[in-house]
């Protein structure tokens, strides 16, 4: 490509950065200042959450630390705070949560295999599409609510650990559903005509195929969603969760036939919390350190769960090679 | 049907190929297992639906009796709200006042530093940077919100004290400062979904015009998902106005009308839980008073979500 | 024709680019764009010629992990739009650009063409009023929304929302414009009066347009290049490309032998 060239000639619209080269250099060097000082308060903003994390759990330990033994975790509430412990609040919040699992968990997955799977394009999927993205903006407190009235009261269940079960429940209700729907959407059309192609029933496709490989994203969903349910604590108060039980639940498991009771269901309960909510509200502070400590362990379980959830997540969307 | 003179290969028949009667009624089972599959599927979904009815049903319930004994015009003009006391008043502007302003000082918080962080996520941060932080600030949103209630009454109003040497033990700024901070995440994830949703050409032709990053990001990508924004608004503020925990444990329980952020005050929702951990005989007008209450509650969220949708259309995107 | 005293407005020698992922997209281009003069470039998906016009901006700057090698001369100062001391915005104020896809902001009409004037610091009204009306008028669009310049740019057709990016990239009187298949996405009537345009234009600025359509080369450029895998296979005269190529290669792709 020979070629003798001539520098360019002057034009008429020609070269306005040229003609004031340094006012233009020195204005882009001010814009550009105005990304780095940006870049610093960005980083700032999100710091201002983490840190406060930080904080917050190094806070709930070192006040909690003195009670941080076997002890605490065995002993009842007491009215002296040195015995106080949290028995009864933490076996409390094992079975609220069991009722929680039995009830969110099969009635979310299906009804979000229902939406993604069978619900035809009418007014009534867009109903219940509509009901479930409103529920999840419901402040918790409503479901207590709902739960005194309709549950301890109209349905006559008491107040009660199943009272307290079904009322979590629907709160994470929406989380389930909706994690399993996302879960289901991320599987390909082409793997579940491969299996209709072979003469799978709708049914056998969405049990055999969709659900098994939606499982992991479901998972996740299940996860965060028992998460939450661990430490909610203004519903059940609502339904009149007690703050001072110095008895467990009669057991799950009895030496008489049939040996399951069903009467724990009935039985008035605390979570951990309530405990927390319930010390943290006495002005003597030594029961400030027993809400601490419980604190740090409520925290500490929720973001191992949270973390898991994360984690599984992750390695959900990194594992499938369809 | 089969005739005698067709029996041997009749039999054969039977054998390679059912009767079409009998392949038929298969079909038919298996058809109506499918339906019944279905229809269970759907009753799970409607429980969504059946739940909605309930809140409704029961708050208005409850409610209806509760405006029994009060007037409307008493609810909504009295300035004091004492339904357990001998002097009884029915005013809700006292925990209004609790819920707006405690709401107002955690959205000062959380708004600017939401979408300050959600900017700086979506259009500066690297890779890297945002596969460590994103993760981080869920973890932020699965904290309980009691102990948010702790650090809000034993960490952050004692330091608060140490700034403002009058400020009373219970007070709104604490808990609204801690709740702002609650919120954050919910603003910086929706609203850094959708600044990401914006798609690339547009930077492009912002770039392409000799802008730096930052004025691309303000005034191109932000504008762009200002939709999504606003939803992350709309969020927020109902989280904020729904909270219960850290206000009931750091604001107090006494309804106070002000907006004084020094003052202490009840929330609605913290005045629904200290009467509910009191004893509460069934259809008692204290009973019907915590839903009212939450009907009010409820109404404003709706409120609130509503004016989103509005503003939403208003502004969606078309690119 | 060429002759010794066509002034050059920019040039590339021995330009080679690799993508972040290390495939090499441009092998050792060198290429002259006549001043006032629109150039075409042309060849099968995949050539590189998008990629090569998109070193004239600097685009590839915002994906990082690409590399330049080599060198653009932008002239009269003799500056390397690729020399890792020059920068990018600066060469994007001087170099502008109008894409396949029509990409307007969203803002009013007004404001999209204002734009590159208030990244600029403009702030006086008049200047940006006057600025807007003269590139809406040098982009065929001013009668057409001189009534409504406050209204959404998303409104305008696709023909109207491309001449409105032409409009905007033309506000700040830039000294070379790039155009990346600027009618694909468009009907033939919006795709006439884009290429009118650009006839036009050519009279204020150099123009450098990547086109997927052969015939569109023929018509609007003075100048052709055709690219093969990332090398230059030919360049010249259009009249010449077209009715005589020096080049097999060229010969086949014109006459649709393959691509």
């Amino acid at each position: 490509m020979e070629n003798q060239h001539i520098e360019a000639s002057h034009s008429t619209a020609q070269a306005s950065v040229l003609k004031n080269l340094a006012e233009v250099r020195a204005m882009i060097r001010r814009h550009k200042a105005n990304d780095y000082i940006f870049s610093i308060i960005g980083l700032i903003a999100l710091m201002i959450g983490l840190v406060t994390l930080l904080i917050l759990f190094v806070d709930l330990v070192s006040d909690g630390y003195p009670r941080f033994t076997m002890d605490f975790l065995s002993e009842f509430p007491s009215r002296r705070a040195a015995k106080a412990g949290l028995l009864s609040a933490w076996v409390g919040s094992v079975l609220v949560m069991t009722v929680t699992f039995l009830s969110a968990v099969p009635i979310g997955i299906a009804a979000g295999i229902y939406l993604e799977e069978y619900a035809p394009k009418n007014w009534l999927s867009d109903l219940i599409e509509i009901n479930v993205s409103n529920l999840a903006g419901v402040p918790s407190i409503v479901y207590g609510l709902l739960a005194l009235g309709l549950f301890v009261y109209i349905l006559d269940f008491g107040q009660s650990i199943l009272t307290a079960g079904l009322t979590l429940g629907l709160l994470i209700l929406p989380i389930v559903i909706v994690s399993t729907r996302e879960a289901i959407r991320g599987i390909p059309v082409a793997i579940r005509e491969a299996a209709y192609a072979v003469g799978a029933t709708k049914w056998q496709v969405v049990f055999h195929h969709v659900i098994h490989y939606s499982f992991g994203g479901i998972l996740t969903g299940v996860i965060i969603g028992m998460a939450r349910a661990l430490g909610e604590t203004a519903p059940l108060i609502t339904i009149g969760a007690l703050t001072f039980i110095a008895f467990l639940p009669p057991s799950p498991v009895t030496d008489v036939a049939p040996f399951i009771s069903f009467e724990w269901l009935t039985s008035g309960f605390t979570v951990m919390p309530i405990q927390m909510f319930n010390w943290l509200s006495r002005p003597d502070h030594a029961f400030h350190i027993n809400a601490a400590a419980t604190g740090a362990i409520i925290i500490f379980v929720t973001l191992l769960m949270n973390g898991t959830a994360i984690w599984l997540r992750y390695k959900v969307r990194k594992n499938i090679k369809w | 049907m089969m005739t005698n003179a067709h029996k041997p290969q009749a039999t054969a028949a039977i054998l390679v190929d059912p009767p079409i009667s009998a392949r038929l009624a298969k079909n038919v089972r298996r058809h109506m297992f499918e339906r019944l599959i279905e229809f269970i599927l759907m009753l799970a979904g409607l429980v969504a639906v059946a739940t909605t009815i309930a809140i409704v049903a029961i708050l208005v319930y409850e409610s209806l009796g509760f405006f029994e004994h009060v007037s409307l015009v008493d609810f909504l003009t009295d300035t004091q709200w004492t339904p357990l006391f001998e002097d009884a008043h029915y005013g809700i502007m006292p925990l209004i006042s609790g819920t707006l302003t405690t709401s107002a000082i955690a959205l000062l918080l959380a708004v600017p530093v939401g979408t300050i962080a959600a900017i700086y996520l979506s259009e500066f941060a690297s890779h890297k940077t945002r596969e460590i932080v994103k993760p981080i600030l869920e973890l932020l949103v699965g904290v309980p919100t009691v102990v948010f209630g702790y650090f809000a009454l034993l960490f952050v109003t004692p330091l608060l004290q140490v700034i403002f040497p009058d400020l009373p033990g219970f007070n709104m700024l604490g808990p609204g400062l801690v709740m702002g901070i609650m919120i954050i995440p919910y603003i910086s994830s929706v609203a850094e979904d959708a600044m990401r949703a914006v798609p690339m050409s547009m930077r492009e032709g912002s770039y392409a015009m000799g802008a730096t990053r930052f004025q691309t990001a303000i005034r191109v990508v932000t504008p762009a998902a200002t939709s999504g924004i606003i939803a992350a608004y709309i969020l927020a503020i109902s989280r904020a106005v729904g909270e219960t925990m850290v206000v009931a444990l750091a604001a107090g329980q006494q309804p106070n009308l002000t907006f004084n952020p020094m003052d202490s005050a009840a929330t609605i929702t913290a005045y629904i839980v200290q009467v509910a951990m009191g004893d509460l005989p069934h259809g008692s007008i204290g009973y019907q008073s915590i839903f009212a209450a939450g009907l009010v509650l409820m109404l404003m969220t709706l409120f609130f979500n509503i004016l989103g949708h509005i503003t939403r259309k208003k502004f969606t995107e078309r690119y | 024709m060429i002759n010794a005293t066509t002034p050059i407005k920019a040039e590339s020698k021995d330009l080679n680019f690799y993508y972040s992922n290390g495939n090499q997209a441009l092998k050792g281009i060198s290429m002259p764009l006549y001043e006032n003069k629109i150039t075409a470039l042309i060849g099968p998906s995949g050539c590189g010629k998008s990629t090569f016009l998109r070193c004239f901006n600097r685009m590839h700057d915002l994906y990082p992990g690409n590399r330049y090698d080599g060198q653009i001369l932008m002239y009269p100062d003799n500056t390397n739009i690729l020399a890792s001391g020059v920068d990018p915005i600066e060469v994007r104020m001087r170099i502008s650009m109008v894409f396949q896809k029509p990409n307007p902001f969203p803002k009013s009409i007004y404001e999209n063409v204002a734009y590159g004037l208030r990244v600029r610091g403009e702030t006086n009204k008049r200047v940006m009023d006057d600025k807007v009306e003269e590139a809406l008028k040098g982009a065929a669009l001013w009668n057409e929304v001189k009534d409504r310049l406050q209204d959404l740019a998303f409104n305008l057709s696709g023909g109207q929302q491309q001449r409105l990016c032409i409009a905007r990239a033309l506000a700040t009187d830039p000294e070379i414009m790039l155009f990346d298949e600027p009618t694909s996405a468009l009907d033939p009537i919006a795709t006439a009066n884009i290429e009118e345009l650009m006839s036009e234009l050519r009279n204020k600025l150099t123009i450098l347009v990547v086109t997927h359509n052969m015939q569109q080369a023929a018509r609007v450029s003075d100048y052709t290049a055709y690219m093969y895998l990332g090398d230059l296979i030919e360049y010249g005269d259009t009249d010449m490309i077209f009715t005589r190529p020096s080049r097999k290669e060229t010969e086949d792709y014109i006459t649709g032998k393959f691509g």
